[in-house]
């Protein structure tokens, strides 16, 4: 039964539809699966009655030939979601038992479309991290190995445990959200297929805050395919955020395998960094060259802010943050520590509850915005990010129809190796992909090849807004050119 | 710039974050580490440059002034450390 995990979102869908196997079946697959897996520290939750629950109602509409779209398909939802009745805590001690009495807009329409929630999935704490080490769980294992070694690595963040879930065969996709990169990096450290749609395509409600102008969630999945199957379930229009474009979801899937030919892919020139490692420029220039030889037209772009992506990030995205987190108060839900007031009874609840990551951020965000400071910073940084979004908005008014990159400076790396010292080293993971949030575009993440200790590396596709499609269709030349990834089992 | 101590705790109970005196030196140092960071920013020319207030342009949705939630005042303090009678408790403010 075990090789039911093995299955893509599309194969399953074609089994159960031939009744080769039942909803339940694959199901208990993927939960045996978990269970042999908790080495890897994927799941913060496992929820097991509840997907056979779901798994024998799937069964029952397939039979009746109700099925939806993703009838009897077993994902895992990052833990940033809230989950009906099923515990939510972001990774974080401060949410500690939180059960919510509602469930997010995106997972309730993967839940009416028929797929089965096998349980909440690990990340960095309220998703601030790139190595999904800062949870309070602890740190998930990417099931990559770099080859002949033991090292235990990071599948990035801050979906962490949604890429290494997917990579390792613990679901058949995943949700995930990315504020600053936590789809794409991720993804790219684990040989799977990531995409952050445009800002406003899916709704934001019920998914823990963040950096509110920033996150966006999406699915991680094993192929582009897959992808832009959970895509069509987790977006659309939802009156509950007042941010989410009430525009048509399109059929994503329709857009695998449509021809790229005459599109114009940009190559900016300003994502050659001084001393990026030869194989990721080799990566990038193979990319380049798969998608021309299936007929797309490459031109240098250059977008000249790109360096300022970051810094304005790390001023806009923690001043959210210390607005979006100060509802964490031990009043009305989460850890409270006991005190003589109710002042430190705040500060006491806010000290324990929040990691150091947080607590960093929150406390940086604090002060850009505080008197005296919100020009220097707050308001230039948005300033910038409008010279940033303008960037890309020259470069598709030339006709580019999207822009390559790679996902990532480097493979993964080990635990405890980056950002010990210095914060700002673990940030650097994010440079490729930050000036996407920031400009509100869609990006994806898709395998492309693998660097000379056997590690995957991935590459990025930025589109126009609200142009997914594109992006399917060109990841999907690379996944075929580049041909699928999978980890060796060692759990 | 940069944050000397006071600055930190400052902050620190402005985001009523509680903050021992052993932990500010090395908050102080990771948080100049983060503000030497982004002083690059200090050489973009923003001349004439709109700050980004709405990431896609839209018209900010409005939906009808009726009431369309409500009656689950046991659903919102299901999560909460301590209450009576659908009110949080805290401790006491008035004297």
């Amino acid at each position: 039964m075990t090789d039911l995990t093995s299955l893509t979102i599309a194969e399953a869908r074609e089994g159960l539809a031939s009744k080769s196997f039942t909803a339940v079946e694959l199901t208990d697959a993927h939960l045996a699966a978990i269970e042999a897996a908790r080495v890897l520290n994927a799941y913060v939750l496992e929820t097991p009655d509840r997907a056979r629950e779901m798994a024998r109602a799937a069964d029952e509409k397939i039979a009746k030939g109700e099925g939806g779209p993703l009838a009897g398909i077993p994902l895992g939802i990052k833990d940033l979601f809230a989950t009906r009745d099923i515990r939510t805590t972001a990774c974080s001690k401060i949410l500690g038992n939180f059960i919510p009495p509602y469930e997010s807009t995106v997972t309730s329409q993967l839940w009416r479309d028929g797929a089965v929630l096998l349980g909440k999935l690990n990340n960095d704490e309220f998703a601030m991290g790139s190595s999904n080490e800062t949870s309070c769980f602890g740190p998930v294992t990417n099931p990559w190995r770099r080859e002949g070694s033991n090292t235990t690595l990071v599948p990035g963040g801050s979906s962490g445990g949604s890429a290494s879930a997917v990579a390792a065969l613990l679901c058949m996709g995943a949700t995930a959200t990315d504020t600053g990169g936590s789809i794409r990096q991720p993804a790219a450290f684990t040989a799977t297929v990531g995409i952050k749609p445009t800002y406003g395509r899916c709704s934001r409600w019920g998914i823990v805050a963040f950096a509110s102008s920033l996150d966006q969630a999406g699915p991680i999945a094993r192929t582009t395919r897959d992808a832009a199957i959970l895509m069509r379930s987790m977006a659309g229009h939802d009156p509950k955020d007042t941010t989410s474009v009430d525009i048509a979801v399109p059929d994503y899937e329709a857009a695998i395998g449509k021809s790229v030919k005459g599109m114009k892919i940009g190559i900016p020139r300003e994502y050659r960094l001084d001393g990026m490692p030869a194989e990721i420029e080799k990566l990038w220039s193979e990319g380049a060259q798969w998608l021309k030889a299936a007929g797309a037209e490459l031109v240098e772009v250059s977008l000249p802010h790109t360096k300022y992506a970051l810094p304005a990030y790390y001023i806009v995205a923690p001043a959210e943050a210390s607005s979006n987190l100060a509802r964490y108060d031990g009043v009305r839900y989460g850890l409270r520590e006991p005190a003589k007031n109710i002042i430190e009874m705040y500060e006491n609840s806010r000290a324990d509850g929040f990691g150091d990551e947080v607590r960093r951020r929150v406390l940086i965000g604090t002060y850009v915005l505080s008197a005296g400071y919100y020009d220097a910073y707050y308001l230039r940084a948005q300033k910038v990010r409008t010279l940033i979004k303008k960037d890309f908005e020259d470069c598709f008014a030339k006709g580019v129809n999207a822009i390559l990159t790679p996902a990532t400076p480097s493979a993964a790396f080990g635990i405890g190796e980056k950002g010990g010292a210095d914060p700002v080293e673990m940030y650097l993971n994010d440079i490729f992909t930050v000036t996407v949030n920031m400009a509100g575009l869609p990006g994806i993440a898709v395998p492309a090849g693998k660097d000379t200790q056997g590690l995957p590396l991935g590459l990025q596709l930025i589109g126009r807004p609200f142009d997914e499609e594109t992006l399917f269709s060109l990841g999907e030349v690379i996944e075929q050119a580049a041909g699928r990834f999978a980890a060796p089992k060692w759990w | 710039m940069s944050v000397d101590a006071t600055t930190v705790r400052r902050i620190a109970h402005l985001a009523r974050i509680a903050v021992s005196d052993a932990e500010v030196p090395h908050l102080q140092g990771e948080l100049n580490a983060m503000l030497a960071f982004v002083e690059q920013l200090s050489e973009v020319n923003i001349d004439g440059v709109e700050p980004m207030t709405s990431v896609t342009p839209m018209e900010m949705k409005k939906r009808a002034d009726v009431v369309n939630d409500g009656e689950i005042a046991d659903d919102i303090v299901r999560n909460a450390p301590d209450a009576m009678n659908h009110f949080f408790l805290v401790p006491k403010v008035v004297e």
